[in-house]
């Protein structure tokens, strides 16, 4: 307990020092022949992160709606896709290669055109986190419908269990751990895609923020925007991982 | 093993606990084989098997690895169709009719880990539309007598492995069927677990009589718990012998498969399997 939580904050915590002495006696800014005020020091930073909350929380709302309802979107097509593919060979055979595929167009160049087509709102950016979701939740999800024991589902034969008993009873539950696999996968890529999303057009939103920020010398409050982004998303990844424990109970 | 040593139901030579019938009027059917054969593409596995069991009779299958002893019991379940000859378990001639009949239990116990022993045990009645409580409480008497007393609610993986066997076993009883298929239900077990298992399955049988086809690698087994015992020869099998047990499912199984006559039957079988195998 005390090596897990302990030792990262203490490293957290000398990290921080040294910043804040580097910074806060210009070392950095001589070194780099910046302003003093383009390095701000932690301090600095959580001043410019109290100042700003009402404006960081906000736009922090819009990214995590964004992460959410994209994940959501992702999860609903992702599991379903899953599914179908796996009750029907055919269309498995058809469409896994195309999923697959998908995954080499960069999504740099997939963002400006859901811009152009969708608007500035907050739609082009679900999709964008859904695209990027999708593919870690289809592969894992259906990975772990196949890694089903084939002779686990003969004795459920046995036993009378019809098709939506046995994937109900042993596919649905079997394919759980995986699933949380793929579902892990998302939600650490997730923030990022929303970012990304709002830098190339947007009216809201922690990526919109930090961009604006950086051509108005917004250094500080940058900072703060990344640290509230980070602190996001590391509280939904230890959701996840409080989720998986509470479901997948047999591990 | 870890727990076993505190319930002892099974211990030899007490026999307070008598596994219970679990449908004790339940059907049985005779299972007729005729001609079957069976090929995976190229690969002939299954040729020419002729095979009666009358109903309740227990009838063994030994046999070398890989001759398509699994096979055969998959074949009388209806899980696969045999590519020549024909199939009857009572009157049920058709795949889907035959796997009314029959309950199978696999090699492996294959336990589902996200339910507790007593809802594994109760997956039939829960397939049959039974609902979550009217299921443990039909499992749960039967629990008791099973020797699993106070494990219902246990995961899978806090059972040792003979009461793991034994859930398997329950699970396959409970779903109330005239015929058990069971594929080397003891392999997986130490030979100390595995001779009590033995003698627990023939007092279950002795007390709950079935149609039971078993498929095991262990002559021995095989003579102790079936009235008849089918040697099959390697691939593609062929029925090399039938042999009848001279003292099926004995109370006292040490003293039964040290009996000269049992003795002479299991060196019979042994020969026939080693010149089969050839």
């Amino acid at each position: 307990m005390m090596r897990r939580w302990l030792l990262p904050l203490a490293l957290i915590a000398l990290l921080l020092g040294l910043w804040q002495v580097a910074a806060s006696t210009g070392a950095i800014a001589n070194a780099l022949t910046l302003e003093d005020f383009l390095v701000p020091s932690p301090a600095e930073i959580a001043e410019a992160l109290w100042e700003n909350r009402g404006l960081l929380a906000e736009n922090a709302w819009v990214t995590l709606k964004e992460i959410l309802l994209g994940i959501l979107c992702a999860l609903v097509v992702g599991v379903g896709m899953a599914v179908l593919m796996h009750r029907w060979r055919l269309l498995r055979d058809a469409a896994y290669p195309l999923i697959v595929a998908s995954q080499t167009i960069p999504i740099a160049v997939i963002s400006p055109i859901l811009l152009v087509w969708f608007g500035y709102g907050i739609g082009p950016k679900i999709l964008v986190v859904a695209l990027v979701c999708f593919f870690p939740i289809t592969v894992n999800a259906l990975d772990g419908l196949r890694s089903v024991d084939p002779e686990a589902l003969k004795m459920m034969r046995s036993l009378d269990a019809s098709r939506w008993q046995r994937f109900r009873r042993v596919e649905a539950p079997a394919a759980l751990p995986s699933l949380f696999t793929g579902i892990k996968i998302a939600v650490v890529f997730s923030p990022i895609a929303a970012v990304f999303a709002e830098w190339v057009g947007a009216d809201a939103g922690l990526g919109r923020l930090i961009q604006s920020d950086i051509a108005y010398y917004e250094v500080a409050r940058q900072f703060a925007a990344v640290a509230v982004l980070s602190a996001m998303a590391l509280i939904l990844i230890g959701l996840t991982a409080l989720a998986e424990r509470r479901v997948v109970t047999w591990r | 093993m870890r727990q076993d040593t505190r319930m002892k139901p099974e211990s030899p030579g007490s026999q307070t606990v008598e596994p219970p019938a679990v449908r004790r009027q339940a059907p049985a059917d005779a299972i007729s084989l005729r001609g079957v054969g069976h090929s995976y593409g190229e690969l002939e596995t299954l040729a020419g098997i002729d095979l009666e069991a009358p109903p309740h009779g227990v009838l063994g299958l030994v046999g070398p690895s890989g001759c398509g002893k699994s096979t055969l019991l998959e074949l009388v379940c209806g899980l696969r169709e045999p590519s020549a000859g024909s199939i009857a378990v009572g009157d049920a001639v058709a795949a889907e009719a035959r796997l009314g009949r029959c309950a199978y239990m696999p090699q492996r116990d294959l336990l589902l880990p996200w339910y507790s022993a007593i809802d594994n045990a109760g997956l039939a009645l829960r397939n049959q539309g039974m609902g979550r409580r009217e299921a443990r409480a039909a499992a749960s008497g039967l629990f008791e007598r099973f020797g699993l007393a106070g494990f219902a609610a246990a995961r899978p993986d806090e059972l040792s492995g003979g009461m793991r066997q034994r859930v398997a076993f329950l699970r396959t009883l409970i779903a109330g069927k005239p015929v058990l298929a069971l594929d080397e239900p003891f392999a997986a077990l130490d030979a100390i677990t595995r001779a009590e298992m033995q003698e627990w399955l023939a007092a279950a049988l002795r007390v709950d009589p079935r149609t039971v086809l078993l498929v095991t690698h262990d002559v021995e087994e095989a003579l102790y718990l079936c009235d008849r015992v089918a040697v099959l020869s390697a691939r593609p099998a062929r029925i090399a012998a039938e042999l009848a047990s001279p003292r099926p499912r004995a109370e006292d199984r040490d003293t039964a498969v040290t009996d000269p006559e049992f003795v002479a039957v299991r060196e019979e079988a042994m020969r026939v399997l080693r010149e089969g195998s050839r």
